[in-house]
């Protein structure tokens, strides 16, 4: 057996072993500090291709904490998993590929963005991987109890990260308010998870979909789950802290914590899908999650328009994309039990959300860059206060058109992509809902023009004439996200031959999720 | 905060080693009894809440020694993970409890039925204690030490003068 059996849990344990040594590697330099940082996350995107190679040849991985073997989820002769275990199928290897280089890009573009005489640098770091610890976290595990430790590890690390810039009260205001909302709805996961722990005595996930008997504890336990992971992934009517976390966290941590949002979006689809599936009632979870995408992306999208903070702006619109993938995948589930229907557009569907997780993560975390480029010359996100940037800054103008275009479904683009597979599949589930995204899609570009004008374009004032374009490690991580950005609009057919077509494949097929960890034999 | 009257001091000097060597008892026998790392560590941590309640917190600062607390943080986090890590190096799996059963260290068999408890035993369980015990000892004092730092008097600059208070008195 090579090294490679063990690259699930390196995943999670590189960048947790980095985390732990940094105030040590602190007191040697802080090249080495940061570099170690970074190579820890470069480490874990290496790590999940591997794993990914792995589960195209011989299907969902799983990692058996302690047991003598790593791939022996009944150990001992026991009839139900007791040992806590990673399960890895397409679709969280395709959460942890794109968390992962949404992570590493943040700490590279942070090494000049945040700067030594701010001070904290070392918990800066230390808190920063452990986000990305927990976010990994989140999207590898198998098993109910550890998704909650992981799900609080990400956000007490962020309630941190947010609060970071103290000098500005308003951070202050918005890391106590996402803490308070983060907490309530972290106390509902573990109420539910202590009701399923009740009714099935495993905390393993695909143990209790195998024995989900529908009740009133599970629909407590399904109705709890589905608040507070949409509260989490920022899904109007509970996205009261998205604007406040994502508008005053340094713009790495935003990009960032924007796939840590997603991860809570993960654990969404990981339950209606995989644990409750069709022995719920899934027209119920599918319209809900319609409903919560509809409103998101039109509340979300209005409440952009008006923005004059650029961040809060992009924050705005970061609810209005989750809607669409709340949409897509909503309509995936609203038809999972009919196979006719799934294979037409149903599917497609899911494609097209799951596609449009890892595009949002990348443009939008491209535009929160962008911003925080801005920042870092002018210390300021008043839209008013900008202007003719292009003449000074051309890198993160370019970036910055790569990323608008993107997030308003403009070919050659990746969000064009995943918005036509969208619109297309929905259509067939019911026209009207695919007017709605359109609609949405178009304030969007609307909303950006406004803030590329404003920003970029016109002539320079006088608060502008000594801007220069930003540090080199700057360009770098906004380079990595836009090359991303247009290699996955130029080709997105093998994106969703190899990424996103068999995450949704893996998502829609729970006996296949229940099988990989207690196999045929019960 | 100011310290307070000497028999105070001299009370919580004496106490406090209890409090200490209680909290050691609690994480070194958490594989046996009741507790662990977290909850001796937090034991532990107590004790300097008792110093900084007494003395003051500059004074409890400079009996800690405050500047040897994230060291101490992470050394303790870095023994749990390592530990951890030490099952994967051996090519089984990560956080395998590679030191029970084997003699040596910690590595007593266990014999079947009831026993008084073996405090040779358990493998790493144990020394993942010690480590979590000095990382939340560590980690609360660094709190309580960031309490005090939040006081009205040392925000405004009052709390100098306790130091200067306690130096004549002693």
């Amino acid at each position: 057996m090579s090294w490679t059996e063990h690259a699930p849990i390196l995943i999670i344990a590189a960048p947790l072993l980095v985390s732990f040594a940094i105030p040590l590697l602190e007191k040697i330099d802080y090249r080495v500090r940061n570099a170690a940082a970074v190579l820890s996350l470069a480490f874990s995107v290496w790590m999940v291709l591997i794993v990914l190679h792995k589960i195209w040849g011989s299907g969902p991985v799983v990692y058996v904490f302690g047991a003598k073997s790593a791939f022996l989820p009944l150990p001992s002769g026991f009839k139900f998993p007791v040992r806590i275990m990673l399960e890895i199928d397409n679709m969280s290897a395709f959460m942890a590929l794109s968390g992962s280089i949404a992570a590493m890009v943040g700490v590279i573009y942070s090494w000049a963005f945040v700067r030594e005489e701010e001070g904290g640098l070392g918990k800066y770091y230390s808190l920063f991987l452990l986000m990305a610890v927990g976010m990994l976290g989140m999207e590898l595990t198998g098993d109910a109890f550890n998704f909650f430790v992981f799900l609080e590890i990400a956000s007490i690390a962020s309630f941190g990260l947010i609060a970071y810039r103290r000098e500005d009260p308003a951070s202050i205001e918005a890391s106590f308010k996402y803490m308070i909302v983060s907490t309530i709805g972290a106390i509902f996961v573990l109420v539910a998870i202590g009701f399923l722990y009740g009714r099935y005595d495993a905390l393993n996930m695909a143990y209790i979909a195998k024995h989900m008997r529908i009740g009133i504890v599970e629909r407590i336990a399904f109705v709890l789950l589905m608040v507070s992971l949409a509260m989490k992934a920022g899904a109007v009517p509970m996205h009261m802290w998205v604007s406040d976390a994502y508008g005053r966290a340094p713009a790495a941590v935003t990009a960032t914590l924007v796939s840590v949002s997603q991860a809570s979006l993960y654990g969404l689809f990981r339950v209606m899908f995989s644990m409750f599936g069709v022995t719920m009632n899934n027209h119920f979870g599918g319209w809900m999650l319609i409903i919560f995408g509809l409103l998101s992306m039109f509340i979300g999208v209005t409440m952009a328009i008006v923005q004059k903070d650029i961040k809060r702006l992009m924050a705005y619109h970061a609810i209005s994309q989750t809607g669409y993938m709340l949409l897509g995948v909503g309509v995936g589930l609203a038809v999972l039990d009919n196979p006719v229907a799934l294979r037409s557009y149903g599917l497609a569907a899911m494609t097209g959300g799951i596609f449009h997780i890892m595009n949002h993560a990348m443009y939008k975390g491209l535009l929160f860059l962008t911003a925080g480029a801005i920042f870092y010359r002018l210390r300021t996100f008043n839209l008013n206060e900008m202007g003719g940037l292009a003449r000074k800054m051309k890198y993160t103008t370019i970036y910055f058109i790569i990323g608008a275009a993107a997030i308003a479904g403009l070919p050659p683009f990746n969000g064009f992509a995943s918005k036509l597979m969208i619109y297309e599949s929905v259509y067939k589930f019911n026209p009207l809902l695919s007017v709605v995204a359109m609609v949405v899609s178009i304030l969007t570009l609307a909303s950006f023009v406004k803030v590329f004008h404003s920003a970029f374009l016109g002539p320079e004032i006088s608060k502008t004439r000594d801007v220069r374009e930003v540090p080199k490690s700057m360009v770098i991580g906004m380079g990595i996200m836009a090359v991303i950005c247009i290699l996955f609009g130029l080709f997105p057919g093998m994106v969703v031959k190899y990424l996103a077509g068999p995450a949704a494949v893996s998502l829609a097929n729970q006996t296949g999720y229940i099988s990989s960890v207690i196999g045929g034999g019960m | 905060m100011k310290p307070m009257s000497k028999i105070v001091r001299t009370v919580a000097a004496s106490i406090g080693w209890f409090v200490f060597v209680f909290g050691i008892y609690v994480i070194v026998h958490g594989h046996l009894t009741p507790g662990g790392g977290f909850q001796g560590g937090a034991v532990m941590a107590t004790g300097v809440a008792l110093l900084i309640v007494a003395y003051g917190g500059w004074g409890a600062e400079r009996c800690v020694g405050k500047e040897r607390l994230p060291v101490f943080e992470s050394a303790g986090l870095l023994t749990f993970i390592i530990l951890a890590f030490g099952g994967a190096c051996l090519g089984i799996t990560f956080f395998f409890n590679f030191l029970a059963n084997k003699g040596g260290l910690f590595g007593d068999k266990l014999p079947l039925g009831i026993n008084p408890g073996i405090f040779n035993s358990a493998g790493v369980i144990p020394l993942m204690n010690m480590g979590v015990g000095m990382e939340v000892l560590a980690g609360i004092s660094l709190i309580l030490f960031a309490m005090f730092y939040g006081t009205k008097r040392v925000r405004e600059g009052r709390c100098l003068v306790d130091n200067e208070e306690k130096e004549e008195d002693v």
